[in-house]
Parts: structure tokens; sequence; C-alpha cells
């Protein structure tokens, strides 16, 4: 089933809520060791796609494939994170209550039975999250409550969370929203670290953003695949124009979709 | 210098308490009259109650209304082994009361200590197991598992009360005598029954510092913040909140069994609203997801309950009443809330002291 060379496809993935279709029949392709950037208008089903993949949200009709892996679509969510699928979310979901290096911690023994768990981290570990820590930029903060961090350093904590994991696909969901430039960069320069190793898919809104460092864009629109390719291909599309500004509008104003998409 | 002397600081911060704590427990047989002893043996198991509860809801966030159940489950595991120590080879009174013969089958296997023992752990702890995965494996949360919790503890309680003949109905079960061959009224039985309570508290409490320290304690402070997210990290919510729901049950349950042992009496009013709330009281008193407050909340709440009766008979509910509303509104974290607080107001006014004194950090 699985087509050779792909670590996640979606084939004919429908949900819809309340007749409202958020998925409809889509099929969708992603590759191992690709750096995906997903885009659409809102209520395009960018989030939902993550959702199904994930297992937060189970389709109606349609089948996973993850890493040759048949019938994902009924896997558990934690039998999927365990199987390499990791997701950050869209507000930072990290642990407040606890310090930057305990949800670290939290995060690491995912694949532990429960009775190991009963262990206080190992040396190992210690190193694993060190490494990780410096990774992310948050070595000065270890022991810093997670809900007193800034919101930049949330989203690097829960992408940090995932990166301890060592999933073989992440997720992420917004990754830069509500960031300063200097966060944005860094952040950029962070996913094409992490996608070396590993296939990633970012929603993101920000055009400025994706055009930076997007090399393929997915665009969704109304549940389906819009359009595909490299991102100045994507930008000059009539079509993703047209769902970005209406109907009727010509292709000088293509600029615009930057605008219209933040 | 200065480093030492704030590290013994620290020290004393720490386990202070618990060390003035264990003293005081281990001095009281040789303080205290018989009456008071057991009247804080009674205290004592009901704190070990609470170190299950402040896992459970301090930590984990999982409000159960349910931890009397598990408590009398116990006390009723161990009491029916008191029961035929003290009947003898006669049926027990109350199965006679009913019209019963033959002693029920069930009844049997509890002639021996050691599975009465073990049955007032892992009777309530499987319970809870049960009870647990099915209602988490329904992500059923929050208020709704605390309904569940209190219902279920209700409905077993009216059962108990129902089936007379073999549970002593509503008197529940009493006229107990022995204990292995000593007798219950004995001082010596008596001192010797605190201190393996002072014991299994002291033994609950390690365990419960124990996973606190682990991973898994991480985890279930974790799914107190929140749940999903421990899911989407790959963890499966339900193991770990069974386990959890699992443990306070035995815990409550070995409570149970040390509780009927000295108190010489479990009725299925155990299993009513009020205890089960009580011990909720108790916890948050203390101070939530500290252990050692609960420990301190269960004693004190009811060293206070008894003294102010003694005091006020008929009046004393409402300064009990006072006292939980005053602090859960003044002190939203317990007595071990103003503990933390005196003592980092204390650190940092001797903080402050020795930085002053820092201009030489390196003595010659």
């Amino acid at each position: 089933m699985a087509q050779a060379g792909s670590i996640l496809s979606v084939h004919g993935a429908t949900v819809s809520f309340d007749g409202f279709k958020a998925l409809d029949g889509l099929d969708f392709t992603i590759a191992y060791g690709e750096l995906r950037f997903l885009i659409g208008p809102n209520g395009a089903g960018k989030t939902t796609l993550l959702d199904i993949i994930t297992g937060k949200t189970r389709p109606d009709h349609g089948e996973i494939v993850f890493d040759g892996r048949p019938g994902a679509q009924r896997w558990t969510e934690h039998r999927r994170v365990r199987a390499g699928i990791g997701r950050k979310f869209q507000t930072p979901a990290i642990f407040p209550s606890l310090t930057v290096a305990e949800n670290l911690e939290a995060a690491i023994g995912f694949r532990d039975r429960v009775l190991t768990l009963l262990r206080a981290a190992s040396t190992a570990e210690r190193g694993m999250i060190d490494t990780t820590l410096s990774q992310i930029g948050l070595g000065q903060r270890a022991e810093v409550r997670a809900g007193l961090l800034s919101h930049g350093e949330k989203q690097w904590l829960e992408i940090g969370m995932l990166l301890i994991q060592q999933p073989k696909l992440m997720l992420l969901d917004e990754p830069v929203a509500g960031m300063t430039r200097r966060e944005r960069d860094r952040t950029g320069e962070l996913l094409q670290q992490i996608a070396q190793d590993r296939s990633v898919l970012v929603v993101e809104h920000d055009m400025d953003f994706v055009r930076r460092f997007a090399h393929t864009v997915t665009v969704l629109h109304t549940g389906k695949l819009l359009c595909e390719g490299p991102v100045e291909a994507v930008q000059s599309d009539p079509r993703v124009i047209e769902v970005y500004l209406g109907p009727g509008r010509n292709q000088g104003e293509k600029k615009g979709v930057a605008h219209a998409a933040n | 210098m200065a480093t030492q002397r704030i590290n013994i600081r620290t020290a004393i911060l720490t386990w202070g308490p618990l060390l003035l704590l264990s003293l005081l427990l281990l001095l009281a047989p040789l303080l205290l009259s018989d009456f008071r002893l057991s009247m804080l043996a009674k205290f004592l198991t009901y704190a070990i109650v609470a170190v299950g509860l402040d896992l459970l809801w301090g930590y984990s966030g999982m409000l159960s209304l349910g931890q009397g159940l598990f408590f009398a489950l116990g006390a009723y595991a161990m009491g029916m082994y008191l029961k035929l120590e003290a009947s003898g080879s006669k049926l027990p009174d109350f199965m006679v009361w009913s019209g019963l013969d033959t002693l029920p089958l069930f009844w049997e296997p509890f002639r021996s200590p050691v599975v009465a023992i073990l049955a007032a752990v892992i009777i309530p702890a499987v319970m809870a197991g049960m009870i647990g995965f099915l209602v988490f494996r329904s992500r059923i949360q929050g208020v709704y598992f605390s309904i569940i919790t209190q219902a279920l503890t209700m409905i077993v309680g009216l059962l108990f009360v129902g089936q007379q003949p073999y549970t002593g109905g509503t008197n529940g079960i009493t006229n107990l005598s022995t204990i292995f061959g000593f007798a219950l009224a004995d001082h010596h039985t008596k001192v010797g029954l605190y201190l393996i309570t002072v014991v299994v508290l002291a033994l609950v409490y390690l365990t419960g510092r124990w996973i606190i320290g682990s991973r898994l304690g991480r985890l279930l402070v974790a799914m107190r913040d929140d749940e999903n997210r421990v899911r989407f990290l790959g963890y499966n919510p339900v193991l770990l909140k069974t386990l959890v729901f699992a443990l306070a049950g035995g815990m409550a349950g070995i409570a149970g069994a040390l509780f009927i042992a000295q108190v010489g009496i479990i009725s299925p009013s155990a299993m009513g609203v009020v205890l089960s709330i009580e011990m909720v009281v108790w916890v948050a008193l203390g101070g939530r997801a500290t252990l050692i407050g609960p420990i301190v909340g269960a004693i004190l709440v009811n060293w206070a309950k008894s003294s102010l009766s003694e005091g006020f008979p008929n009046i004393w509910q409402y300064f009990l009443g006072a006292l939980f509303v005053g602090v859960v509104l003044l002190f939203p974290d317990g007595l071990a809330g103003i503990v933390r607080q005196v003592g980092q107001s204390w650190r940092a006014r001797s903080g402050a002291r020795e930085s002053v004194a820092l201009p030489e950090p390196h003595p010659s």
C-alpha cells in the first residue's frame, strides 16, 4: 500500500462536523526527510488534517499509512506517538507547574512501562535533557517553572519536548504565531536543523516566514488539496490568489497574498 | 562557610518538620493516656488515607469523594478476621441474629490473619483499579469523576446495610476482643498497634515521596495540568491514572484495617458522604501536593473536632465550619502554604544578611 519514500500518506480522508466537511476526500503525502509547509485560508482544514494524523479526530472515511504501516487512522493517540508522530499544538501546550527540565523529563519516558517510570531519570536521560535544553536555547532556564516562561520560550520548550522523543514525523501547528521577529528567525533556524533528521510538517499563516524557510508548500482549501509545489509557483498560482483574495481579482494583486494570509 | 550554613538551613527546613513530627509521634505513648493514644492512632489511620488522597487529588488532580469506600473495605476485611477470632468456634453474633446457621463460604478464608491483612490492601486496590480503569477509559474527568466515586461509595454502603447476615448491617462489625491472641483493651496491645500505625504511616509517606520524585511523579502533575497533552506525548493516561487510583485505594485499605483494630468498630457509616468529604477537607486544610500537609491536616482537624465537641457539645460544628471556611479563604495552600511562606521570608532575610557579609569570599 505505502508508496515508496513517503513517511505518511493520507488517502481520501473525509471529516464532517454537523454536515460541514472539514476535510473532503483529501489525499496528502509527505516524503521521508521532507520539510513541508501547509497553508490555506481559515477553515481550509489544516488543523483538522493534523488532528486526524495524530488521532485527536477520527476520519469518517479514508486511510492513513504511516511509515509503511496501513490502518494508522485506527490507532490510539499514544500509539501513534510511540510509532513516531510528534505534534506541537497551536497554543503552547506545556505543563506550567513543572520546571523546564521537568517538562522534558516528563516527555522522555514515553516508551517506558508504567513501573519503569518509578525510577528517576538515568544519567543518559539527563544528558539528553541537557542536549535538548541547549538545542532549544533554554539552557539557562532549566529550573524555571514553565508557566513563567515567555510565549516564545514556551513554544521552544514544546518543540524540545517533541525533539527529545526523536519522532520520525513532526507536526507543528503555527510555531511562530505571536513571536517577535528575532524569535521567528531563531525558530526558523531550529526548524531547518530539526528537519535534517526527520520529516516535518508545518502549518503556518505567516507568509513572510513561509517564503523564508519553505521549500515545498501545500495549499488546502475547503478540505481539499488546492495545489502543491515550490513557494514561488504556489504564490503566483491564480487559484491560490483567488481563494485568498476572493474571485475576480487579477494577477497584479498577487502581492496581497502575504497580507491576506497573515 | 556561608554556603554550608545555607545548606544546613535548607536541610532543617526540608527535614525539620518531618523529624519533629516523627519524634512527637514516637514519644506519644509515653506522654498520653491509653484513651488519648487510641484517639491519636485513629487520627494517624486517617492521615494514611490523606496521603493517598493527596497523591490522587493534590498531585494528579483527581478529586475522589470515595476514599471512604476503600477505607471501609479494608476495615471490613480486617474486621472479618477480628470478628471470627472474637467468636471462637461459634458463629459471629449478628449472623445468629439474622438466622444463619453456618458461616458463609466467603468468610472462611478470613480465619487466617495473613489473608485478612492482604485482603485489606488488595481488595480496595483492585476495586479502585477496576473502577478507575472503566471511568478513566471513558475519559470521565473532573467533577464527574468526583460524583461517580461518591455515588459508588453510597451504593456499596447501602449494599452493606442491606446484607445484614453477611456484613452486620447498619451496626457493622463490632464486639471485638483480641488480635493475634492479644487482648485489644490491653495497654501493651494498644501501644503496639499505635507504633505499627506510625511505621505504616511513615512507609506510606515515603512511598509517596518516592513516586513524586520519579518520572511518574512528573507525569502525574503533568496530567493535572493538561491530560490531553500527556496523551499526545505518547503516554496512556488511563493506565497512569488507574495506577494512582489503585494505590490510593490500597493505602485507604491499610488505613481501614489499622482503624478497626484500634477503634473496634466499622459500620457502613464510613461509606457515607460525610467521611469521604471530611477526608478531602484534611488534605485541603493541610495543604495539597505537599504529602506532609495532609498528614498534619488529618491529625489537627480530627483533634480540633474531638476537643471542640468535648468543650462545646452543642455548637462545635460551627467552629469547625468557620475554621474550614477561614483556611480555604485566607490560605488556599493550607497550613503547608503558611509554613512555606514563613520559611521563605526567613530564608530571604538570612540570605540578605549573608550577602552583606560576602565581601570576603576568599578566606586565606
